[in-house]
């Protein structure tokens, strides 16, 4: 692993993920601990720039940086000169020049992260940008897939929802393809992009045929407050087309487990008793966030930039 | 011990070599170990009256095997049921930073609590003494153990820090480039061990 930023899952050959995912599963063991603080990342700095709302995300990296005893700095657009309209890549040299050891960054647009990693010396690590990729998600999905099923590769992962929009359904196609996954998109024919087939994966606007004999099923969230009303009638049809319950869940196979990035909304993707209890494994997404983010700082954070080694990890 | 190995020039950021039987001489074979480990088994008996209060704890790779083979000999000569704990290292390491690609995280398992345990860490090459420094802060957040003692197959000299390996195997003197690796068949750590020195150089890259 010789690159040092972490934009997306596409850039990964199969041994980076294969890397990422056996460091993750070292860090577990440090969750599991009375003291969960080891002292690898002492008197670094990493910064979150979120210049997009977020919770889970920007607190699993503050948790997995504390846990590496970095020192952690929240920007976000409602704390900072990023609501003064300095432009993204002013805030990002202004930050740079503070000389921090890694840089989280989100952002509505797609290709913001690439364009800050370009001009900074400190490793980028992409928290989701636009409808383009959140790699860490993906490989959170990945690690908690491995662990409940002990393997990735032969598996059926079927996707469902608003593909069109979803960073997590690019990063997570991009993933599960590469670690061997047959990967299968479902949703209303208006969020299923145009000639997504060229990725390598099959698309559904049938439920029931997405979810035959699959391992995997991941409920992606329908973003109500951006799509009420323009791409499906009402969010009612979709609860009862495409949402998962445990009556739909009878077409995958009888030991699927069954996903979500988060936050849910309860009774539209995902029913409400699924969102809590197995065969859904949410809560163990999330735990497996700050161990895989622990990985992502661990083998980033702190590298020299060194000449010649630009690119993928 | 990977910690200590890389340190040489002609290993950056490596493991040690695992393969790569044809180099190297074998200054401990199998029987050499074994006979080693049983002496050890009796010193730790010697010095330590209450038994019950050993937890035998490994680091990763070499000391695994090493460690196991000492808890078998304490049940034969003490009938002592000790239990053996593995304790990854990297994470405390004092090179991390500076070196290049981060190395591989090893496993951790502590079946036991440490508080008021007698610790003994057992490695498999003591050198500049900054593994066992690793490992004793990586022991602390754990708990609070009465007492931590040190075994090494094989001391090869060079210390860099005030610490004592309680119970030595060997003193293997090398030269500082060298590298003192544990081995097993098939590169591995299984089957019969023997110890290796491969000169400074002799072994392109590690």
């Amino acid at each position: 692993m010789i690159a040092t930023d972490l934009i997306a899952v596409e850039d990964l050959e199969r041994a980076d993920l294969e890397r990422i995912l056996e460091t993750a599963e070292r860090m577990q063991e440090l969750s599991r601990r009375t003291v969960k603080k080891v002292p690898t990342l002492r008197g670094r700095t990493i910064v979150n720039l979120f210049f997009e709302p977020s919770t889970r995300t920007r607190t699993s990296f503050e948790i997995a940086g504390k846990r590496l005893s970095a020192d952690v700095i929240n920007f976000s657009t409602s704390s900072s000169s990023l609501s003064k309209h300095e432009s993204i890549l002013d805030t990002a040299r202004t930050l740079d020049a503070m000389q921090p050891d890694a840089v989280v960054v989100r952002h509505q647009v797609a290709g913001v992260p690439k364009r800050i990693a370009d001009v900074l010396d400190s490793p980028v690590i992409n928290a989701g940008d636009g409808a383009h990729e959140h790699p860490t998600q993906a490989l959170l999905d990945l690690l908690t897939v491995q662990q409940e099923k002990g393997r990735i590769d032969g598996l059926t992962v079927a996707i469902v929802g608003d593909i069109v929009h979803s960073r997590v359904a690019r990063s997570n196609i991009y993933g599960f393809l590469k670690m061997g996954a047959e990967v299968r998109v479902a949703g209303p024919p208006t969020m299923l992009p145009a000639g997504i087939e060229t990725l390598g994966v099959k698309a559904f606007i049938s439920l029931r045929e997405a979810l035959d004999g699959a391992d995997v099923v991941m409920a992606l969230r329908i973003q109500l407050e951006r799509l009420a009303g323009s791409l499906f009638p009402s969010i009612r049809e979709y609860a009862e087309t495409f949402g998962i319950s445990r009556a739909t869940l009878r077409y995958a196979k009888d030991d699927a487990i069954v996903m979500h990035p988060g936050p849910v909304n309860r009774g539209v993707e995902l029913a409400h008793d699924l969102a809590d209890h197995r065969p859904s494994v949410i809560l163990d997404q999330v735990r497996n966030g700050v161990a895989l983010r622990m990985a992502v700082l661990y083998l980033l954070a702190g590298r020299e930039r060194a000449v010649g080694a630009e690119g993928p990890l | 011990m990977a910690h200590e190995t890389a340190r040489s020039p002609a290993s950056p950021g490596s493991e040690p070599a695992s393969g790569g039987a044809a180099s190297g001489s074998v200054v401990l074979d199998d029987t050499g170990i074994r006979r080693a480990l049983m002496r050890i088994a009796h010193e730790i008996v010697e010095r330590n009256q209450d038994l019950g209060r050993l937890y035998l704890v490994a680091v990763p790779n070499g000391g695994i095997p090493l460690a196991r083979q000492l808890a078998e000999n304490l049940r034969q000569i003490a009938d002592a049921d000790v239990t053996v704990g593995i304790l990854d290292t990297t994470l405390y390491r004092d090179d991390l930073i500076s070196r290049g690609e981060r190395p591989r995280l090893r496993r951790t398992e502590m079946p036991s609590v440490v508080d008021d345990r007698i610790v003994v860490l057992v490695d498999d090459v003591a050198s500049t003494g900054r593994t066992i420094r690793a490992a004793m802060d990586a022991l602390m957040d754990f708990g609070r153990p009465r007492a931590v003692q040190v075994v090494a197959l094989v001391d090869r000299g060079h210390r860099e820090l005030p610490i004592r390996i309680d119970y030595v195997g060997k003193n293997i003197p090398t030269q500082i480039g060298d590298s003192v690796q544990l081995r097993g068949e098939d590169g591995g750590l299984e089957g019969p061990l023997r110890v290796v020195v491969v000169p400074a150089g002799a072994e392109g890259g590690a």
